[in-house]
Formats: C-alpha cells, sequence, structure tokens
C-alpha cells in the first residue's frame, strides 16, 4: 500500500515537474545549441591542430552561458549569432572580434512598432536623465543592469510582488555590492549599502519589501518602470512618501499588485488589502467607517447623557 | 449625611495610572497622525514613529507593574471574575446610569472599602487591561520588531495583520478612555474622582 502511494505520488510529481517546464522553457535553437556546447559547461574540449590531441580547459567563467536562466529569458530562442557576429561559429574565435561593436537593445526594438507598448523610446529617455547617464554616459548600456541572456519581464509577469523586488532589486545590487562590476563605471569604491542607508528604519525589512527604485527614482506615472534613477541626494528620504494613504508607491510598486489582486489570486487579500497598501497607513475602508461610527456613537453617547444629567437636576 | 473617606489607591498605583494616562495620549495622538500620515508642523511623522515607540514602551512597562501590583497586593481583588449573576449586575448598573439616575435613586452597588467598583466598570477595566492591552502590548512590540512576524497568512502580509489589529485595539482602547473621562465625572460632585486618582482618598456619602 505504502510503496502504491509512493509511486502515485512520484508520478503526480513527474506530471507536475514536466507540465511546469514545458510552460517556462522552449527548445532553444540550434545556433544556441551548437554554442552551448562549449559556452554551457564549466569546462570544453578541443581539438588542438598544434599537437593533433583532443584537450579539455576551463571555460573562462565570465563566457560560460546559465542555460537554465537562458531557456526562461525573453530572448530564448535567439541564435547566439543574431545579436554576436557570424564569425564566431568558428573555433578558434578570431581575436578581433571581441572588438566588435554589440547592437543595443534600441537597435531591435526602438521605431518598431511590435514593441511600441513597451515604449522603449520613453525609458530611453528617461534613462538620458538618470545619474547612471550623467555620470557614465554611453558607456552605461541597457545591459549593465539588464542582462540581455536572462532577461525576463518580471514586474509584467510575476503573480508576487517579493518576486518583483527581488528580482529587480539583484540587478542594483549586481553592480552596487559587487566592487569589479562597479568598477566598470567608476573609478571609486561602491558605497557599502547598509551604511549609507544607515538612517533608514527596519532596513532589512525594506529592502526585502520593495525596490531600490522605489526611492531611487522619479515616478512617472505611463511607464511600467521609471528609469530615471536618482542619486542619493534626490531619493526619496521622507517616511511619508510611502507610508501615508496617497503612497507613490501606489504609482510604482503596487500597481504591479492591483494587478494581481484582479487577478483572482488571493480573493480575500485582494477585498481587504485592495486600497490599504502599508504600514502607517493601514486604512482598510470597512474599518475605517466602522470606527468612525463608533467614535461619533461614543461621543453621542456622551453628549446626550450630559444633557440629561444637566436637564434632570 | 456623613462622610466617609476610603483610601482607594494606593501609591504605586497612582504612580502608574498617571504615567499610563500620559504614555496613552501620547499613544493616541501619534498613532492618528501615523494612520492618516499627516505630515504636519506640530508633529511630522518620523518624531510621531519616534514618540510612539517611546510611549509604547513606556506603557507596556508600566502594564508589567500594574499586573505584578495586582498580583502581589490586594488590589487584585477588585479584578476578581465573579461569573454567577453577573449579566444581572451589569444590567442593573446599566439602567442605572441610562434611568435610575435621573429619577434620583440610589446607585444599586454603592462603593465601600470592599468596592471599589461599580460592576459595569470592573468588567470594562477587566476587560481593557486583561485582554485589550496585553494585544496592543504584544502586536506593537511585535510591529516593533517586524522581522518576528509570519511573512504571510492567507496570501496576507503578516505585518499588515499584526498593524491593523493593532489600530483596532489601540482604537477601543480610546473609545474607552472617552467613556472612562466621562463616567468619571458622573457623581455629586463632577470633579471628586478625578481628585481622588490623584490624592488617593475617595469620599463616600451616606
Amino acid at each position: 500500500m505504502l510503496n502504491l502511494i509512493r509511486n502515485v505520488f512520484a508520478f503526480v510529481l513527474l506530471v507536475v515537474s514536466l507540465s511546469v517546464n514545458s510552460q517556462e522553457s522552449r527548445p532553444l535553437s540550434e545556433g544556441a545549441l551548437h554554442c552551448l556546447t562549449c559556452h554551457g559547461n564549466q569546462t570544453y574540449t578541443l581539438q588542438n591542430p598544434w599537437t593533433g590531441q583532443e584537450e579539455k580547459r576551463l571555460m573562462n567563467p565570465y563566457f560560460i552561458i546559465d542555460t537554465t536562466h537562458y531557456r526562461t529569458g525573453v530572448h530564448r530562442t535567439f541564435s547566439c549569432t543574431d545579436c554576436h557576429a557570424t564569425d564566431y561559429e568558428t573555433y578558434p574565435h578570431a581575436a578581433e572580434l571581441k572588438l566588435e561593436p554589440l547592437s543595443t537593445c534600441l537597435d531591435c526594438h526602438g521605431g518598431d512598432d511590435t514593441y511600441a507598448k513597451y515604449q522603449f523610446e520613453r525609458i530611453d529617455e528617461e534613462f538620458q536623465k538618470s545619474v547612471h547617464f550623467v555620470k557614465s554616459g554611453e558607456s552605461f548600456t541597457c545591459s549593465k543592469c539588464h542582462n540581455q541572456h536572462y532577461y525576463k519581464p518580471t514586474a509584467r509577469n510575476s503573480s508576487t510582488v517579493s518576486e518583483i523586488v527581488s528580482y529587480n532589486n539583484a540587478m542594483c545590487l549586481s553592480c552596487h555590492n559587487n566592487l569589479a562590476r562597479f568598477q566598470l563605471v567608476s573609478d571609486q569604491q561602491n558605497p557599502v549599502l547598509a551604511q549609507v542607508h544607515a538612517w533608514l528604519p527596519n532596513q532589512e525589512l525594506h529592502f526585502r519589501n520593495v525596490r531600490c527604485i522605489e526611492c531611487h527614482t522619479q515616478v512617472t506615472d505611463t511607464l511600467m518602470v521609471s528609469h530615471n534613477i536618482l542619486s542619493k541626494e534626490h531619493a526619496v528620504q521622507k517616511c511619508v512618501e510611502c507610508h501615508s494613504s496617497n503612497s507613490m508607491l501606489k504609482a510604482s510598486l503596487y500597481k504591479y499588485q492591483n494587478l494581481q489582486a484582479r487577478s483572482g489570486k488571493g480573493a480575500l487579500g485582494a477585498v481587504l488589502q485592495n486600497e490599504s497598501y502599508l504600514i502607517g497607513a493601514n486604512q482598510v475602508p470597512a474599518l475605517k467607517l466602522l470606527s468612525i461610527l463608533i467614535f461619533v456613537a461614543a461621543l453621542a453617547g456622551v453628549l446626550l447623557h450630559s444633557v440629561f444629567r444637566f436637564t434632570k437636576k | 449625611m456623613t462622610t466617609e473617606k476610603l483610601y482607594f489607591y494606593p501609591v504605586w498605583l497612582r504612580v502608574w495610572h498617571g504615567f499610563n494616562a500620559l504614555g496613552i495620549l501620547v499613544l493616541i495622538v501619534t498613532g492618528i497622525s501615523m494612520q492618516w500620515s499627516i505630515d504636519s508642523p506640530l508633529i511630522n511623522f518620523s518624531l510621531a514613529v519616534k514618540l510612539h515607540n517611546i510611549a509604547g514602551v513606556v506603557v507596556s512597562i508600566g502594564y508589567l507593574l500594574f499586573f505584578a501590583g495586582n498580583l502581589f497586593t490586594v488590589n487584585g481583588k477588585f479584578y476578581r471574575v465573579k461569573p454567577k449573576g453577573l449579566g444581572k449586575r451589569l444590567v442593573r448598573q446599566a439602567r442605572y446610569y441610562l434611568c435610575g439616575m435621573f429619577k434620583n435613586e440610589e446607585p444599586p452597588f454603592p462603593l465601600s472599602e470592599k468596592r471599589k467598583f461599580n460592576p459595569l466598570q470592573k468588567y470594562s477595566y477587566i476587560l481593557v487591561m486583561y485582554l485589550l492591552m496585553p494585544l496592543v502590548v504584544i502586536t506593537g512590540l511585535a510591529l516593533l520588531f517586524p522581522e518576528l512576524i509570519i511573512e504571510e497568512v492567507y496570501h496576507l502580509s503578516g505585518i499588515f495583520l499584526t498593524a491593523v489589529f493593532h489600530s483596532a485595539l489601540g482604537f477601543l482602547i480610546s473609545i474607552f478612555l472617552i467613556v472612562h473621562l466621562y463616567v468619571a465625572s458622573i457623581g455629586k460632585n463632577p470633579l471628586k474622582n478625578y481628585r481622588s486618582i490623584v490624592t488617593g482618598w475617595h469620599e463616600i456619602n451616606h
């Protein structure tokens, strides 16, 4: 009996995992598979024409593609040579290929109706006002934050705020918590985040529940994600900007949660939390009305009673 | 008519009551200001948060004092629940407040050395001090250390639930305060009870 249950359980697990996998990943292109025989692994094997022998070598870790992430990224159906030079198809790769200028995101996404709803041109406009562009100029490309190989539009598709937050913050941390990458665009050391945010109460909780860009961008209602990243001098430091009934988070992070609430997941949550977002502004409309009624009733009771007391004396 | 003076409120109780009263007032004012997040020039948000935290800790420590006082001194006997005939006693007292006192009836439960509170008073104090206060202190402490709170309860944020519960409790305590302050003024001399809680002595007219 126990075995039967175990087998049924295993079968269910298998079916579930297969269906999940089939949803998330599509087969990679032939071209990508060709490159990934080497670039998808820690080691690669080559036939050395000089020695005539087969050699196994370590792949440069910066050139390894994480195939699991690649399979779930937006560009997963691409061939590597859609963006990289076709000359890469031969090995050994020619040294000067490294100097080849790569396509930028706007080369494909700009001025194309297919992508109009993503407003790439406006994003570029906003980005050019940002501290990243002002300090580093053209060398600060989209890919500094958005890894083309693995990029997922989490803010649009994710059903949980925490996933949106951690995915998004990982982008910032990939440089701001990594000296080597930080120094790609700056000669300075990256500031220690816990120190520069020492003023922020419940730091850990904030870092886990809101995105860096909540405070560090100029929120634009019409853009899904604001790209005008602000320096610390211009970032939000006032608690009430978020912790109020008119929280600026409604225009940023929580506009996605609205989508989530409407999608029907967690109906109870949607009803109770519909207009109540934050500590400090936990305004559940029904409770608010009830509290006003109770308050008025208490005052009226006291007033009425004292009127009787003075008139019936 | 003779006037009897009873020593109702020992020093520790009056000290606790004083600190508690001040603390609760600060908590209510700052609590409301945080609830609506009104960044008024009178009290800005971060100051409200700071004051609320300090007053919360003071009131919590005070609560422990009150709890210990009632546990180890004779004062505790005024807070013992006696279920037999409870409903009837409450109704009688309520009837007196709503009706009898306007007809100059005698209070159904005159205060004496053995009875410091009338039934309505006693059970509302028990409710506030042994139910609402512990809950508001616990939820308040949890919000002071939010990383301790369960992250999600049926798709609802644990912090959100704790915060709503905490403010609902705070609201009920505020309503209690309004009624408490008003009912204290009932009597031949409206100021008499306020004086007693300062001096400790309660006057009873026979």
